[in-house]
C-alpha cells in the first residue's frame, strides 16, 4: 500500500557513495597524495555486500543511464523524497572504506565521507538527515571521529554494519557507545559485510542470496551480544536501529532468549528483567525488507503481534535496493494507528535528534553548529 | 541418593518416539574396545584433536554440570550413561516406545586427524549398538560419520545401512564449508539411496569458523542462541545449494535447534529468491517448498512465547508434520512429555507431534 | 488442612533439604537458619524435580563484569532448565509475576503434641524434649 499520510521519515535511504575523485577535496595532502600515487583513487569501494548490477542493489526504474543509482540529489529527490511525502530521510552512504585493514587510511577515508555527505547531500537537501560512518577498527579513533562530526546536529546516528571483526556487543566497543549516548545519537546497525569472518557458522557460503539471507541471522547475533555483555544496561539510554535487517524472526529471538535467560541468569546478572522488554525498549527495526508472504495480511499482522510492541518498526524505502514495487512501501492490511507509528512516531520517538526543539530540521543551515 | 520415579497415569501416558537422546561413556576406556590398538594408543597419547583452546571441556562452560540434569546422574558414571537409570527415570515413566540415539562426542565429526575420524566413526557405531541398541530395543542408533570426509562417510553408511538400528545419518551442522557445498554431496548421494534421513543435531565444537558471522561470543547465553543461526545458516545453504532439488528424496532431520524462526526463515528464502532469481537457476522452486517437503524439526528446546497460542499459530505456518517431539534426557534443558506444550493440541496434533511424524520418517513399526 | 509428622527437626540440618513423601505427594522440606520452608518436589514450569536442585545463593549485580553473591542458600536452582526460586516463598525470581512453586505450612512441634501419622516413630525413642517437624498439606 502507498503511503497515506504526509510527513513520513524515512529511516534508511542509501545515496551512492562518493568516488574517490569525489573525496580528494577533503583529505589532507598526504591521503590525496597516496589515493592519486598509488592508483587509489581509480577504484570504487564497493562493498562485497551490494553488487552494482544485482537485482537488489537497485530498481531498474531507479538506474539511470550514466551513474551510480542514488547518485543524483534531483534523483533522490524525485524518486525516493517526494513519492512518499517524506519529511526527512537517512541516509546511510554504504562506503567500502570501512572494509579496508589500514587503520589510519579507513579512517581517513571515512572522515572525508563524512564532510562530503554534510556538503553533498545534507547543505543541498534540507530533508537530509545522515549517519556517521566510522571504522571499528580504533574505537577510540571511532570516537575522536564522532565527537567531531556530531557538532552537526543533522547527524543522527553512528553507522556499524552487521558483519564485522567481532561482536559489537564486546566491552572494547563501549567508548563508542558511550559517546552516542552522551551526544543523542542512535546506534544503527545496517546490513553488509566486511568480511573478517565468514558470513556463516559454518563458513562462506557460494551465492549471493545466501549471504544476503544470512544477514537476518548475522543480526540476531549481534542483538545476542548487545544483551549478554549489558550494552543496555550501562547505557541506559542507547538506542539501537537494525536497518535492512529484517524483522519477521523477532518474535522467536525474543521466546528463545527470555526463556534461556531464566535459566543462565547467574551468568550474566545484570540482566535485571526480561530479554524481551529490554529490547522492546531499546531496539528499533527498520521496515525494509518485509520479509513475510507477499499478500498474506494475516500472516503479517500475526508476527507484529508476536513481536509484542507496536513501537520497534521504523518506515524505510532502502532507496534504491529493490524491495517493493511502485510506490507500494507498506504491506497491506495495517490500520491507520499502525501506519501512523511506523511512518513517524517511533522514527521521532527513537532518534533524539530528530526532536531537536524548535529547529525540528527545516532549515538546513540553522542546524549546522560547525563545518570542517 | 534417592532418585523419584514418576508414574504417569495410564490417561496421560501417551506412547511417544523421543527423537533426541543422549547416550554417554561409563568412562572413556568405554570406546577403546572399539578402537583398533593403533587408535587406542592414540586417543590415549594424543586425545582428540579439536578446533578450541580447551582440552576435554567447553570455552563456554555450562550452567550446570556439563549441560546434565542434575537429577540424571547414576551412581556410577555420567548421565545417560547409565541404561538401567535412563530406562526408568525416562523411558518406562514417559512411555517412550523408540529412542533416536544422538551421540554426539568421539564420533569423529568435529576431529582434525581424518584418518582417526574415521577410526573413532566406525567405533561409536559399534559401541552404540554393543552398549545400548541391542540390549534396549526401544532405541535406535545413528551412523555417526565424519561429514569432512565424504568418501569414508559413504563407505560407513554402506556398511550400517542393512542394519535397522541404525535410523538415521548423524553429522555436525557445523561443517567446514556450508553443507550444500559440493564436496557433502555424495553424503546426501548415499543417504538417499540408503534410505536413510540426515540429522543435524547443534554441535558444542566449530568446524573451523567463529559461531557468528562476526567472530565469537562472549557469554554462554549468546553461544547457546549461535545454535539456532547456525541451523538458519546451514538450511539456507542447503536450499540455495540446490541440494533438495539434486536429491529429491533426501529427508534432513535437525535437531535441538528449535523450530520458531523457520517460518520466518522460509519467508525470508523465498523473497530474496524471488528477487535474486537468475542466481540460482537450479533452485527451481521456492525455498519454502524444499523445506516443507525434505525438512524435519525436532521440538526440544520449545520455544516458549508469554502467549502459548502464539506459539501454535507458528506450528500452523510450520505445518504440523514437521515436528517431532524431543527430550534432549539427559540434558540440563529437557522437555518433559506432559509439560511441554502450553496450549491445547487436537489429538491428531499430538498423535503427529508425540509420534506419528517421526514413525513415518523413520520408518518405525 | 492435614497435618502430618514428616521428619525430626534435627534430620534437616541448616542449609539442607530433605525430601519426604505426605499422601502420595513429594515435598522438600528446608532449614534455613533454623527455620523450615517445605516446597512441593515440582517445578510449576515443567514438573521437573525441584527440591533436588542446588541450594545457591543469589547472584545480584551492580552493572556488566560485576558480580556478587548475597542471601546465602535461600534460593534453589531447578535442576532442569535452571530456574531459581526463592525457598522461602516458592517465588521464581526471574519472573516474579508468572511462576511460582507450591508452598506448604512446616511448624516444628513439640514431642507433646505428636499427631500420629505414616512416619514409623518406633525407630526413634519419642520423648518431650524432641522436636518434630510437622507438615501440613
Amino acid at each position: 500500500m502507498k503511503v497515506p499520510i504526509k510527513g513520513a521519515i524515512d529511516c534508511d535511504l542509501h545515496p551512492a557513495p562518493p568516488s574517490a575523485e569525489a573525496l580528494l577535496p577533503y583529505l589532507d595532502e598526504y591521503w590525496r597524495d597516496q589515493l592519486i600515487d598509488r592508483h587509489i583513487a581509480r577504484y570504487s569501494f564497493t562493498l562485497t555486500s551490494y553488487p552494482p548490477n544485482s537485482p537488489l542493489s537497485a530498481r531498474p526504474d531507479w538506474r539511470q543511464k550514466s551513474g551510480l543509482p542514488g547518485g543524483d540529489v534531483d534523483m533522490i529527490r524525485s524518486q525516493a523524497l517526494d513519492p512518499f511525502g517524506s519529511r526527512f530521510a537517512i541516509c546511510n552512504v554504504l562506503h567500502g572504506a570501512v572494509a579496508l585493514f589500514n587503520e589510519d587510511m579507513a579512517m581517513a577515508l571515512s572522515s572525508a565521507i563524512n564532510d562530503w555527505v554534510a556538503k553533498e547531500l545534507l547543505d543541498r537537501e534540507p530533508r537530509l538527515r545522515a549517519s556517521i560512518l566510522v571504522p571499528v577498527h580504533n574505537p577510540e579513533r571511532a570516537v575522536a571521529e564522532i565527537e567531531r562530526v556530531a557538532a552537526d546536529r543533522r547527524f543522527v546516528q553512528v553507522l556499524l554494519f552487521a558483519m564485522g571483526d567481532m561482536l559489537l556487543g564486546r566491552r572494547p566497543y563501549w567508548p563508542i557507545y558511550e559517546a552516542a549516548q552522551k551526544r543523542g545519537l542512535v546506534i544503527g546497525i545496517h546490513a553488509g559485510s566486511t568480511y573478517r569472518h565468514a558470513p556463516m557458522a559454518s563458513g562462506w557460503s557460494a551465492h549471493r542470496v545466501e549471504d544476503y539471507v544470512a544477514q537476518s541471522a548475522a543480526f540476531e547475533s549481534q542483538l545476542l551480544s548487545f544483551l549478554a555483555e549489558g550494552v543496555f544496561q550501562q547505557f541506559p539510554s542507547l538506542r539501537l536501529v537494525l536497518s535492512e535487517s529484517g524483522f519477521t524472526w523477532l518474535p522467536s529471538l525474543l521466546w528463545r532468549t527470555s526463556k534461556s535467560w531464566r535459566g543462565m541468569r547467574a551468568e550474566v546478572p545484570w540482566i535485571d528483567r526480561s530479554p524481551a522488554e529490554i529490547i522492546r525498549e531499546h531496539v528499533r527495526v527498520t521496515l525494509q525488507p518485509v520479509d513475510s508472504p507477499p499478500g498474506d495480511t494475516t500472516t503479517l499482522l500475526r508476527t507484529l503481534e508476536h513481536i509484542g510492541s507496536d513501537r520497534m518498526l521504523l518506515f524505510s524505502t532502502d532507496y534504491p535496493h529493490w524491495q517493493f514495487d511502485g510506490d507500494a512501501v507498506l504491506p497491506d492490511g495495517l490500520s491507520s494507528e499502525t501506519v501512523q507509528r511506523i511512518l513517524i512516531d517511533n522514527p521521532l520517538e527513537t532518534y533524539p535528534r530528530l526532536r531537536d526543539g524548535g529547529q525540528i530540521g527545516d532549515n538546513a543551515a540553522s542546524n549546522k553548529e560547525a563545518v570542517r | 541418593m534417592n532418585i523419584p520415579v514418576r508414574h504417569a497415569t495410564a490417561a496421560t501416558k501417551l506412547a511417544i518416539v523421543d527423537c533426541d537422546i543422549h547416550p554417554a561413556f561409563r568412562k572413556p576406556s568405554d570406546l577403546y574396545p572399539f578402537l583398533p590398538a593403533q587408535w587406542r594408543e592414540h586417543m590415549i597419547t594424543f586425545g582428540e584433536h579439536l578446533r578450541q583452546g580447551l582440552s576435554g571441556q567447553l570455552a563456554w562452560p555450562r550452567m550446570s554440570a556439563s549441560g546434565l540434569r542434575v537429577d540424571a546422574f547414576p551412581e556410577d558414571g555420567p548421565p545417560g550413561s547409565d541404561l538401567e537409570l535412563m530406562r526408568r527415570q525416562h523411558l518406562d515413566a514417559n512411555g517412550v516406545e523408540y529412542g533416536m540415539l544422538m551421540q554426539l562426542s568421539k564420533g569423529g565429526m568435529e576431529e582434525r586427524n581424518l584418518e582417526f575420524a574415521a577410526a573413532l566413526s566406525h567405533a561409536i557405531n559399534e559401541w552404540q549398538l554393543e552398549t545400548f541398541v541391542k540390549p534396549e530395543p526401544r532405541l535406535r542408533a545413528g551412523i555417526v560419520v565424519p561429514q569432512e570426509d565424504a568418501a569414508f562417510a559413504v563407505k560407513e553408511i554402506e556398511h550400517r545401512a542393512t542394519d535397522p538400528s541404525f535410523s538415521q545419518i548423524i553429522i555436525s551442522p557445523r561443517s567446514s564449508d556450508p553443507l550444500g557445498h559440493r564436496r557433502y554431496w555424495p553424503i546426501f548421494e548415499a543417504a538417499q539411496r540408503c534410505n536413510r534421513p540426515i540429522a543435524l543435531h547443534v554441535q558444542g565444537f566449530s568446524g573451523g569458523h567463529a559461531s557468528t558471522a562476526s567472530g565469537w561470543p562472549t557469554y554462554y547465553m549468546e553461544e547457546h542462541y549461535a545454535a539456532t543461526t547456525g541451523m538458519q545458516n546451514t538450511l539456507t545453504s542447503l536450499v540455495f545449494e540446490g541440494v533438495f532439488e539434486r536429491f529429491p528424496k533426501l529427508k534432513i532431520v535437525l535437531v535441538e535447534g528449535g523450530f520458531a524462526w523457520a517460518p520466518a526463515l522460509c519467508w525470508r528464502m523465498d523473497k530474496h529468491w524471488e528477487r535474486l532469481r537468475i542466481e540460482t537457476p537450479h533452485v527451481k522452486r521456492p525455498p519454502s517448498e524444499y523445506v516443507r517437503e525434505h525438512v524435519w524439526f525436532t521440538t526440544q528446546p520449545i520455544e516458549e512465547p508469554d502467549h502459548p497460542q502464539h506459539l501454535a499459530e507458528v506450528i500452523e505456518w510450520l505445518g504440523w508434520d514437521r515436528l517431532m517431539f524431543s527430550t534432549d534426557y539427559p540434558h540440563w534443558d529437557f522437555d518433559d512429555p506432559q509439560h511441554t506444550f502450553k496450549f491445547a493440541m487436537t489429538e491428531g496434533q499430538k498423535a503427529k507431534v508425540f509420534r506419528d511424524n517421526a514413525k513415518a520418517l523413520y520408518g518405525l513399526p | 488442612m492435614k497435618r502430618q509428622v514428616v521428619a525430626r527437626a534435627v534430620e534437616v540440618a541448616p542449609g539442607q533439604c530433605k525430601i519426604v513423601n505426605v499422601n502420595g505427594r513429594e515435598i522438600g522440606v528446608f532449614n534455613l537458619n533454623g527455620e523450615y520452608f517445605a516446597l512441593a518436589n515440582r517445578c510449576p514450569h515443567e514438573g521437573g524435580p525441584l527440591c533436588q536442585g542446588n541450594i545457591i545463593p543469589l547472584v545480584q549485580s551492580d552493572g556488566p563484569g560485576h558480580y556478587r553473591l548475597a542471601r546465602h542458600q535461600e534460593f534453589l536452582r531447578c535442576p532442569w532448565h535452571g530456574w531459581e526460586f526463592e525457598i522461602r516463598t516458592g517465588q521464581s525470581w526471574c519472573d516474579p509475576k508468572s511462576t511460582r512453586a507450591r508452598q506448604f505450612q512446616v511448624k516444628v512441634e513439640s514431642g507433646e503434641t505428636l499427631v500420629k501419622g505414616p512416619y514409623v516413630a518406633e525407630t526413634f525413642p519419642v520423648s518431650v524434649e524432641e522436636d518434630y517437624l510437622v507438615v501440613e498439606t
